[in-house]
């Protein structure tokens, strides 16, 4: 009986000496191992008296409990003492830069065509798409601009053979006739693209975006267009308010037409869209032409509605501050990273359209 | 089209001051363009301070003064006055301004050694006072602040520039204008002087309109004016010519001017004496010949409209004058022209001729075919004041009667459009005020149209001249209604979308870059396809539409190479073109990667940017985009810029026939041509037309999800096999020994060299096996890897590496 208290603290003792692995090990085996001391007190068990023998059996048990318990722990702490060691020496200098990465931009025509296209989405405009090489009837016969309508010259006109029947469009407008021509009303579409003119210089590339946008339907009037505008404008700009002023001009292709002023202000050299008391000039739009519905076969005395014209690169420059419009189609690695956006910043009307 | 307010109040009586004028001129639709006064060369002299003296080195009476001219500019000036001081206040003139007693242009010249930039002037010089000792002397107190301002005072008056749209001729006329803002209420327009002249006698000189098939001349006004003197114009004519930003000629030609922007109404003065036997209006004959008073010679075609006379070509009708009957200082007698040219006509002939006069720019929008004598008196009365003379009778001969145009209009039709009311009394004012003479008829209005409005032709018109001179600010402002009835985007849209952004996310920047390229690089990518001219580029080097999105990008990578750059990803979507038709083009996303990965890197091995890179790039983004990997086909076929060992393309699946990309490192020949010196650079092509929709959504395709809990295992095999074996092919005939067992195929070795047959190679591959239904024992494992051997051995040649 006292022999196994005996073997109790004399292991108790040794195991508060400062020890190493090994040594702990071997105590463990002392104790535990197939000839180990505990192991052979649980062997005499059958020679102890049945009376004796349940008491033992429990006093064996919780002295092998407590000493296996006590020698894990010593064990966990010697271990753990050892990685804390060697982690002393497993410090790196952190500040050294991370492994490589490439960032990738989306050029600021694409953003900006995302983010026209996300705010017409929300008031039902699709998307339509026409070819660049139009032929001379969509592109100005069939707009209400026959040969020989000066508006022609206010187009400077790419032309893809002599007898000038296969151009570079000189706007989107042509979508307008195709989306008609091969449809039935309503019509409600914006049409962004690419767009051609032979002129250039510092204010003037020859070729540029633009986005047209049809609503066709029964009674739709200029109000319409006014209110469709007047959304737009505020959405895209992302300010509360804007002031927006409507101006008679004059397209072929629309009747009443107006070109579109936006109020803003110089603040430290830059443009602050929707205050102010000048006036820029971003759109033309107007009513579209009777003569361009009988064109597409559609009847002008039970359909009408509102088409408009909107340059995209210009839109970009004024919302991100870009100032000269031929960067934008020079490839510059140093602009394409400055002004380019993040491939994950898709614009969308509840994350909101810009960050 | 330029005038002052004071000559805009001629014709209108108005109250409103400038601004509330500029204002209304937007309203009504006549876009003030400018409203600025008009540039003198006096402009340039400015009020100067001499910050300090120094003495000439070279002469004792000169001194060098550093003058301050304002902006913070300084300059040298060297000087000889005696008073030329430190402080002192005076009028600078710079290098290119005119003296105004001499007229002389000074330039930067050296005064004796020292370079002198302009000049201080005395008060004789600028003709102020005879007083010519020393430099002007102008009070500190005043112009102590005025440094740098302009010395005299600009009291030229401002002039208005209009931008006139295409379809407003009658605007192109300062009455026109005057009309428009009084109907918009700014005042009224004036009723035309009606005094009488007394025509001497009914001379004429006999003027023939010939009748003939494309005769581009309805009408011919003619009126001769004999014994008069050719003068220089009174001021306030001369004044009026130079507000239009032209210079004076002489008084005949400064009236026929004067009338064409006053009333917009084109006239054009013949030397009666040089004009022989009368004229003749008539189609020119091909190869006719005359000098213009642009002093150019045209050559005429057939069918062009000619005033001419027994000699032959006299001018252009409506375009342009000749030389040889031009009215000059000593011109006697002049017969003065006021026509009716038809506007296809004019275009017609000045097109072909290129030529843009002020008159062929009224007559090709339409100028008001009932001006013709009213343009005649007028002018002929002004002559007579200025010149002297006596006016015959003028003489009109027509071939066709002008009709004016009649538009039923009902009210109700302008709100349809606008979505606002007018009175019924309002709009008869306003249409009465524009020239419409007016018959009330129900509720409908029978108009006749103003003889000078040409361009309008129907109910709408009527609707947007209510709607322009009531106001656009009166259209109400409707809310658009948030409802989507259709989906925004197609699917090849969305694919366009997704591609562009997944693309960005491999690093690329994307650029946007022209349709049109130079013919010259054009050539290196175009294979079999139709190469597309523009007939007018606006240079030799962006002379063809783009065959090849690497076309142009190339030339910018190579741009950027040259500023410095090494590690380059850059990538367009866009159009390329096959043919000058409108469908002959297709979508295609082009990138191009160059120098290496990992440059300069402490962790990582650098390395170049390989085909394989362009590979992933490519595979990368199908598989983002939703296209199954394990069905993509890689083909070493490429078009014949790529380098012919080192590129490929992909296929979404073996049987399709046409391949949705190339990849591959671009042809060294190419680099060479192109002058590109990089260490690397390979690049992808999309071709988004060639990714046929699918019918199903990517949510449709997805087939209900399955997984394995069983224990899967992994075997390694190598094999070697001939060279031109395809991996691909080794892949696929291992999957295919046992789909439903074989997970995985992955490549992790590929070696030549000792050990090993010149023409083979070693593949070595780890392949994951497991099973939906059971764990597998181990004689099911070696079962399949002996399946697997003998398929490989059998199938490819292939021979397992002990």
């Amino acid at each position: 009986m006292s022999d196994i208290i005996k073997i109790k603290e004399k292991y108790l003792n040794k195991l508060k000496d400062n020890l190493d692995l090994n040594a702990v090990n071997q105590l463990k085996s002392e104790l535990f191992g197939k000839n180990g001391i505990i192991s052979n007190e649980f062997k005499k068990m059958s020679s102890i008296s049945i009376e004796d023998r349940k008491k033992f059996a429990s006093d064996l048990n919780s002295i092998k409990n407590e000493l296996q318990i006590l020698i894990e722990k010593k064990i966990q702490n010697i271990q753990i003492n050892e990685i804390n060691f060697k982690l002393k020496n497993e410090k790196v200098d952190i500040t050294l830069p991370e492994r490589s990465f490439n960032r990738g931009k989306i050029h600021p025509v694409s953003q900006v065509i995302d983010e026209i296209s996300s705010i017409f989405s929300e008031v039902g405009f699709s998307v339509q798409e026409g070819p660049d090489v139009e032929n001379e009837y969509n592109n100005f016969t069939a707009l209400n601009t026959p040969e020989n309508h000066p508006a022609r010259d206010m187009h400077d006109t790419f032309y893809l053979d002599n007898r000038k029947e296969f151009l570079l469009r000189t706007h989107t407008s042509p979508v307008q006739v195709r989306t008609m021509l091969s449809g039935k009303p309503p019509f409600k579409i914006i049409a962004p693209g690419r767009t051609y003119r032979s002129d250039s210089d510092q204010t003037h590339a020859p070729m540029f975006h633009q986005v047209e946008g049809l609503h066709i339907d029964k009674n739709i009037n200029m109000g319409h267009l006014k209110g469709c505008l007047n959304y737009f404008i505020k959405e895209f700009f992302e300010v509360d308010k804007i002031k927006m002023r409507f101006r008679p001009s004059h397209f072929p292709f629309t009747e009443p037409s107006a070109e579109v002023d936006i109020g803003y202000e110089l603040k430290d050299g830059k443009i602050i869209i929707g205050e102010g008391d000048k006036w820029l000039e971003i759109l033309g739009c107007g009513m579209v032409h009777p003569n361009v519905l009988k064109n597409v076969k559609v009847d002008p005395s039970k359909f009408q509605g509102y088409a408009f014209g909107i340059g995209i690169d210009r839109l970009a420059m004024l919302k991100y501050g870009i100032n000269d419009l031929r960067a934008f189609f020079e490839s510059d690695y140093r602009w394409l990273n400055h002004f380019g956006f993040d491939p994950l910043d898709v614009p969308s009307s509840y994350r909101g359209l810009s960050r | 089209m330029k005038f002052t307010i004071n000559w805009l109040k001629e014709h209108l009586d108005t109250k409103y001051n400038e601004e509330k004028i500029i204002d209304k001129l937007t309203n009504v639709g006549l876009e003030v363009e400018s409203f600025e006064s008009q540039s003198s060369e006096q402009d340039e002299f400015v009020v100067a301070k001499i910050l300090n003296t120094e003495q000439h080195p070279n002469a004792d009476r000169l001194s060098v003064c550093n003058v301050d001219i304002g902006k913070n500019k300084i300059v040298k000036v060297v000087c000889g006055a005696p008073n030329a001081k430190k402080d002192l206040i005076t009028v600078y003139a710079p290098p290119g301004a005119v003296i105004p007693k001499n007229q002389m242009k000074l330039s930067i010249s050296k005064i004796r050694g020292v370079t002198s930039y302009g000049m201080l002037c005395s008060e004789s010089e600028l003709k102020l006072s005879d007083e010519s000792e020393g430099i002007t002397e102008l009070p500190s107190k005043k112009y102590n602040n005025q440094i740098g301002k302009k010395f005299f005072k600009n009291n030229k008056q401002k002039v208005i520039d209009l931008s006139i749209t295409p379809n407003r001729a009658d605007c192109l006329g300062v009455r026109g204008v005057a009309r428009d803002l009084s109907a918009a209420g700014a005042g009224k327009l004036k009723k035309f002087d009606e005094s009488k002249i007394k025509f001497k006698g009914s001379e004429k000189i006999r003027v023939k309109i010939i009748k003939e098939k494309n005769q581009g001349c309805s009408t011919f006004g003619s009126c001769l004016i004999k014994g008069i003197k050719n003068t220089e114009s009174p001021k306030w004519l001369k004044d009026k010519i130079i507000a239009l930003g032209q210079k004076p000629i002489s008084a005949i030609v400064d009236v026929t001017n004067y009338i064409m922007f006053d009333l917009n109404r084109p006239l054009h003065a013949y030397d009666a004496d040089k004009i022989k036997e009368g004229i003749i209006v008539r189609n020119s004959k091909k190869g006719e010949s005359f000098e213009a008073l642009d002093n150019k010679k045209y050559i005429l075609q057939d069918n062009m409209c000619v005033i001419s006379d027994k000699s032959g070509v006299l001018g252009l009708g409506g375009i342009i004058g000749g030389t040889r009957s031009g009215t000059e200082l000593d011109t006697k007698n002049i017969l003065l022209e006021s026509a009716y040219f038809y506007p296809k006509s004019i275009r017609k002939t000045s097109k072909l001729l290129n030529i843009d006069t002020d008159a062929k720019f009224r007559f090709e929008r339409g100028i008001d075919p009932e001006s013709i004598e009213e343009g005649l008196v007028k002018a002929a009365i002004l002559i007579q004041k200025i010149c002297g003379g006596e006016i015959s009778k003028p003489d009109v001969q027509k071939t066709e009667t002008f009709k004016k145009i009649q538009i039923k209009f009902s009210i109700t039709f302008f709100q349809s459009i606008t979505g606002f009311k007018v009175a019924e009394k309002e709009i008869m004012k306003i249409l009465t005020n524009l020239g419409f003479v007016i018959k009330k008829k129900n509720n409908d209005l029978n108009l006749t149209v103003p003889s000078w409005r040409p361009d309008i032709l129907q109910p709408i018109d009527i609707v947007e001249e209510i709607a322009r001179i009531k106001g656009y600010d009166q259209i109400k402002t409707e809310l658009p209604e948030k409802v989507r009835d259709k989906p925004t985007l197609n699917k090849q849209q969305k694919l366009f979308h997704f591609l562009q952004r997944s693309v960005a996310s491999k690093g690329y920047l994307e650029t946007v870059t022209w349709s049109f390229t130079d013919s010259k690089i054009n050539q290196l990518f175009k294979e079999d396809m139709n190469e597309v001219k523009i007939v007018n580029p606006i240079s030799s080097d962006l002379n063809v539409l783009r065959s090849s999105i690497f076309s142009n990008l190339i030339i910018y990578l190579k741009k950027n190479l040259d500023r410095g750059f090494k590690d380059i990803s850059l990538f367009e979507i866009g159009p390329i073109f096959n043919g000058n038709k409108p469908g002959q083009q297709k979508i295609v996303l082009a990138g191009l990667r160059s120098g290496k990965v990992s440059r300069h890197n402490w962790i990582e091995k650098e390395r170049l940017v390989d085909v394989f890179d362009a590979k992933r790039d490519a595979i990368q983004s199908l598989v983002e985009a939703g296209f199954d990997q394990n069905k993509i086909y890689i083909s070493d076929k490429a078009p014949s810029y790529y380098h012919p060992g080192k590129s490929g393309s992909i296929y979404l699946n073996k049987n399709e026939n046409n391949p949705v990309v190339y990849f591959g490192e671009i042809h060294p020949n190419i680099l060479k041509k192109i002058d590109i010196k990089t260490e690397a650079l390979v690049c992808i092509e999309i071709y988004l037309d060639n990714i046929k929709e699918t019918s199903k959504k990517l949510k449709d395709q997805k087939i209900q999800y399955q997984y394995s809990d069983y224990q899967k295992s992994e075997r390694d095999f190598a094999f070697v096999i001939d060279k031109n074996f395809k991996v691909q092919d080794l892949i696929n005939i291992i999957s295919e020994v046992d789909k439903n067992l074989i997970r995985s195929v992955k490549v992790f070795d590929v070696y030549e060299g000792e050990n090993i047959p010149s023409d083979k190679k070693s593949i070595a591959l780890n392949v994951t096996i497991q099973s939906s239904e059971k764990t597998l024992k181990d004689e099911d494992l070696e079962k399949i890897n002996k399946l697997i051997i003998s398929t490989v051995e059998s199938k490819s040649g292939a021979k397992i590496r002990s």
